[in-house]
């Protein structure tokens, strides 16, 4: 469970820890801005245990997938390029 | 793929009380399944604890519920109560039906979070929130941090993030120094605690601890670059990477709401056994009323051994349970937040974060059931848990009802034939 794992985020491929969770991937990917709020505000993370919604991605083409409850997989797709 | 589970004991948590009473009801020989939303057992306070060994307490439990006959059911939110006996959940992988003759409820508490302007930047977080955040491998190293809010906890997320590198700039506790004193002297009386304060103030010196401080302003364009704080009558600001502010916590109440528990103030009404209004239904941890780890795990093994019908073990607990109650009422006293945080929220400052509600178009309403049809505040992904307890303290605002489902669920988990539709609102 050692090893790192691939992931691409918004096109880009980033290498984390085994076991990260898809924000840390983000976050480690440079973004501070995980989603728009309804008012065209940036929004990140908050509660860090998936209650807020702050931290939604579109995850391997799921959209609204919190982030800091997804466990990175290789090759899992994260975008928080889209609407 | 759906499936259905039968269990003489289901509880619903995966924190501290959740693995004491699966321990105390499955050594009375039933059948004990525990459900958590998360992968792992420990809740948030134990989060991730069951590899490393750093907390004593914590290793105990979880190789007791090793070694246990208790089933963990992983990555299963509760998402409504179609009938008496009945819990239907969401998995990965699709719905699913749990059954049970006894409920015990453990399902723990999340953090106050209140509004003040720039709080929605990217960089703010809940002070046990960026702990988390670290904990499943967010990149702290090297970055500027400030803690604020209120409670013990600040200093457990300090000395924490210190220890993963950051830079921990301020901790900024807004109970005054007077009241974190009176506390500090009477923890004489409990060595153990007073042990553990000693080993944060070791672990964090050389960090600036500020009582009687609070932001007033998280400053930044598209995310955090600086705050500003009041301390007496002076302000400061300090440039940071992160704020990481929590004012406590409030305890998940949605499921005993739901199941028709009686509440008192913000908490399920219990008795000595840990029973609730409801027969069958106990419940056990921060639930009953915010205590602590201490207090989750006598409470979780009074409501075990009280399903399991082993009245003496659980009775000889209930000594410890006053005791540690006692502490977590002096702990309530001495961070109890102060008035000014009331207004820290301007008319333009967003209260509804997922609807993005300002506080200005939620002051005329009277109740919260107003506020909601004419805003849509607590109408977005989070039901409320973010907002509803900012305008609880803010305005008075009670929620009055929890209609299901009690946690987003997909579309294709609701139309599941093989389970009921969802409950109707007050059945019971």
């Amino acid at each position: 469970m050692d090893s790192d794992v691939q992931v691409l985020v918004n096109g880009r491929p980033v290498s984390v820890p085994s076991g990260s969770t898809a924000s840390a991937a983000i976050a480690m990917a440079g973004h501070s801005r995980f989603r728009t709020s309804v008012t065209g505000r940036p929004r990140g993370p908050v509660c860090g245990m998936g209650i807020c919604f702050e931290c939604r991605a579109t995850i391997d083409g799921r959209p609204h997938t919190r982030s800091c409850q997804t466990v990175c997989q290789g090759g899992m797709e994260i975008r928080t390029d889209e609407p | 793929m759906s499936r259905s589970r039968a269990f003489d004991v289901l509880i619903v948590g995966g924190g501290p009380a959740a693995m004491a009473a699966a321990c105390a009801a499955a050594e009375g020989g039933r059948s004990v399944g525990v459900v958590d939303d998360h992968p792992t057992l420990g809740g948030q306070i134990w989060h991730g604890r069951s590899r490393k060994a750093d907390d004593k307490q914590a290793a105990v439990w979880f190789d007791k519920i090793r070694r246990a006959n208790v089933e963990f059911l992983a990555e299963t939110q509760i998402v409504d109560r179609p009938a008496e006996g009945r819990l239907r959940a969401e998995t990965a992988q699709g719905a699913c039906q749990l059954q049970y003759e006894k409920l015990i409820v453990a399902t723990g508490a999340r953090e106050l979070l209140l509004p003040f302007p720039g709080w929605t930047l990217p960089g703010v977080t809940g002070a046990g929130g960026l702990q988390a955040l670290v904990k499943s491998g967010f990149p702290i190293g090297g970055k500027k941090v400030v803690v604020a809010g209120s409670g013990p906890l600040l200093l457990a997320t300090a000395a924490y993030l210190r220890r993963h590198g950051a830079e921990i700039r301020l901790i900024a506790e807004q109970a005054p120094w007077g009241r974190l004193t009176r506390f500090g002297l009477g923890l004489v009386g409990t060595p153990r605690k007073l042990l553990q304060g000693l080993g944060y103030k070791l672990e964090l010196r050389g960090v600036r601890y500020t009582a009687g401080c609070w932001p007033l302003e998280a400053v930044g364009d598209d995310k955090l670059a600086s705050v500003t704080f009041r301390t007496g009558n002076k302000t400061r600001t300090l440039r940071c990477d992160y704020l990481a502010c929590g004012f406590g916590f409030v305890p998940n109440l949605e499921l005993p709401a739901l199941l028709g528990c009686e509440l008192e103030s913000t908490a399920v009404r219990t008795d000595p056994w840990q029973e609730t209004s409801v027969p069958g239904v106990y419940a056990a941890g921060e639930a009953t009323g915010i205590g602590g780890a201490e207090l989750a795990l006598i409470e979780g093994r009074i409501a075990g051994y009280a399903v399991a019908g082993q009245s003496e073990q659980a009775a000889r607990l209930f000594g410890a349970r006053r005791r540690a109650r006692r502490f977590a009422a002096a702990l309530a006293r001495a961070f109890a937040l102060r008035e000014e945080l009331k207004s820290l929220a301007t008319a333009e400052t967003i209260v509804c974060r997922c609807e993005d509600v300002s506080r200005g178009r939620l002051e005329p309403h009277r109740s919260w059931r107003a506020a909601k049809l004419q805003t849509r505040c607590g109408m977005g992904p989070c039901q409320g848990r973010i907002c509803g307890a900012a305008a609880e303290f803010l305005f008075g605002f009670k929620s009055e009802s929890v209609r299901p489902p009690i946690f987003p669920t997909r579309l294709e988990n609701l139309v599941d034939r093989q389970f009921d539709t969802l409950s109707k609102p007050g059945q019971r």
